[in-house]
């Protein structure tokens, strides 16, 4: 099957519409991706025609909604290699399952003494999550380094990586710098010390195929508006027994069997993690935004945006820009923090908004990769499957536009 | 074009030339904030000798408002009493809101700042400065008192 961008482009209604006068160059999908014609229909047809809570009617349209709910819940499972719908766990996003593993499995099983291991590379959200749970439970947190391109330094991950590490988190994509971590290099030392390990898939699920069966990882978390689907969609893939043996995170209705005044009584996972009334239109979105991205193809995507990423990186390369994170594209993806000549990224991000080109400025919730690279921020263009040469034209005349401005 | 409105020569010169960008040894007060619109950082230190802003100085990173802002701030606030000073921050502050009429012989070279109001997001950057020396002026004169958003 041939990739037709501009087919792909006209299922994006936002892309038809003009910002004072310009196209829409939306070079942001690492913040939000938009979404196509197909996931609003879905989302709003929900509320249109089946809206009802889920699990609990006996009448008709209860019926509908739960088949939905639980129909998009196996979709995703299939999308990502699961063995079964009930080893995918609903939640509003990565950050709410990264928190989700880091209390009900972190601190039930983590002791004084034992390690987590992150890496420098780690979005704040597979941080800050990790580092209350070592306060709770004296556990203490550990980081891979990385080299000066980008890429993780695995040179002394022998003394990282031991008896003691009782988990490794890290990111499958790097939305600071777009490197892809050696995943299953990763993964095969981790079992082999006894450690889990979690994959935060936030930008890895959207941008790469996924097999969790076959990658090996303990936890995959994923974010919806990432890929294409609604925002507060997502989930978190767990191995079955790891689930089993985990406390719940939040308490409430529908996660119960029974409720005494002196305790209570869980489901199963995945319900078990899942209080209260879901984000049920939302989850359904993003079943609809998986079957989209499976009709494209994760491996057409991802050879389209390589190619696109070598072209922009050749091009900021030859403007002057200083790129952030690994240029080798076989390692990386399209999200590209660069610095253009001394223009700080504040100001580029203006002037390429006046020209209608949507960037990122600033520390782009990954202030250990801004720390270890020193600078205060980066400006980044982050690549999907609906971006263009022609858009990559239009950030590189953006930045001569400011490059002129700030006559350098 | 509308950037005309924001990069103003005056703002360029600033940023490529700042004044009083330096340590300031002796200060009174030292304070340091980081732009919650994050990638901007700025130090202010001042001396104030017997209600009066003697010297201000500032130090730090990031884009061409926070850094001409500071450099400016620097310049309209030496000599000032500090009554003086923090009624101009507050000015500025409202200027920035659009309250406050952006004119010459109250604001100097600061009236430059005034298209930064055309972009809601880059106020934060034009303002950090100024809500450094709030808290340089009105710490408990003590050096080195450390605040951040």
């Amino acid at each position: 099957m041939s990739f037709d961008v501009d087919a792909i482009r006209r299922d994006f209604p936002i892309l038809s519409r003009e910002i004072d006068g310009r196209r829409l160059v939306y070079l942001d999908s690492a913040a939000t991706s938009q979404k196509p014609q197909a996931v609003i229909d879905a989302e709003l047809d929900f509320y249109r025609l089946h809206n009802a809570n889920a699990h609990r009617g006996i009448y008709t349209l209860a019926e509908e909604a739960t088949e939905l709910f639980e129909g998009a819940r196996a979709t995703i499972a299939r999308f990502l290699g699961a063995p079964s719908p009930e080893t995918i766990v609903y939640t509003r996003g990565t950050t709410e399952s990264i928190n989700l593993v880091a209390h009900g499995w972190g601190r039930k099983f983590l002791r004084p003494g034992d390690e987590v291991l992150l890496t420098d590379m780690e979005h704040h959200s597979n941080i800050v999550p990790w580092q209350f749970t070592a306060q709770a439970t004296g556990a203490t947190l550990r980081y891979i380094p990385l080299t000066d391109d980008g890429l993780l330094d695995l040179s002394d991950l022998g003394s990282l990586l031991t008896g003691r590490t009782k988990i490794l988190s890290v990111t499958g994509m790097s939305n600071a710098l777009g490197t892809f971590p050696p995943l299953r290099e990763l993964i095969d030392a981790a079992h082999a010390v006894g450690a889990l390990v979690l994959v935060d898939g936030a930008q890895f699920v959207p941008h790469h195929a996924v097999d969790v069966q076959d990658l090996g990882c303990d936890f995959l978390t994923f974010s919806g508006h990432k890929m294409l689907g609604p925002t507060a969609s997502g989930g978190l893939y767990g191995r079955a027994d790891l689930l089993d043996a985990m406390d719940p995170f939040l308490g409430g209705g529908e996660m119960i069997f029974e409720v005494f005044q002196d305790r209570s009584t869980f489901k199963e996972p995945p319900y078990k993690f899942e209080a209260g009334t879901m984000n049920l239109a939302q989850q359904v979105g993003l079943g609809a935004a998986v079957r989209y991205l499976e009709g494209v193809g994760m491996e057409a995507i991802r050879r389209h945006e390589e190619e696109l990423t070598a072209y922009a990186i050749d091009g900021l390369l030859e403007a002057g820009a200083r790129i952030i994170g690994p240029k080798d594209t076989s390692v990386r993806g399209g999200e590209i923090s660069f610095w253009y000549r001394d223009v700080h990224p504040h100001d580029v991000a203006t002037i390429l908004s006046e020209e209608g080109v949507a960037v990122r400025a600033g520390h782009h919730c990954a202030q250990l990769v801004m720390r270890r690279f020193e600078v205060p921020a980066t400006t980044r263009a982050s690549l999907y499957l609906y971006n263009t040469k022609q858009d990559v034209d239009a950030l590189l005349d953006g930045l001569e536009k400011a490059g002129a401005i700030f006559a350098l | 074009m509308a950037l005309d409105d924001i990069y103003k020569e005056v703002i360029l010169d600033h940023y490529k030339s700042p004044r009083n960008k330096r340590e300031l040894p002796g200060a009174t007060a030292t304070c340091h904030r980081n732009n919650p619109l994050c990638g901007d950082e700025i130090e202010v230190a001042v001396t104030v000798d017997d209600g009066m802003v003697t010297a201000a100085t500032f130090q730090g990173a990031g884009c061409s408002i926070s850094q001409s802002s500071a450099s400016m701030m620097t310049e309209a606030v030496t000599g000032r009493k500090v009554d003086d000073a923090l009624g101009l921050a507050a000015s500025f502050r409202g200027m920035m809101a659009g309250e406050v009429e952006p004119d010459e012989d109250t604001f100097g070279d600061l009236v430059a700042l005034k298209g930064v109001v055309k972009y809601p997001i880059r106020i934060k950057c034009a303002v950090l400065a100024w809500d450094v020396l709030q808290d340089a002026l009105q710490g408990d004169g003590a050096a080195s008192g450390a605040h951040e958003h």
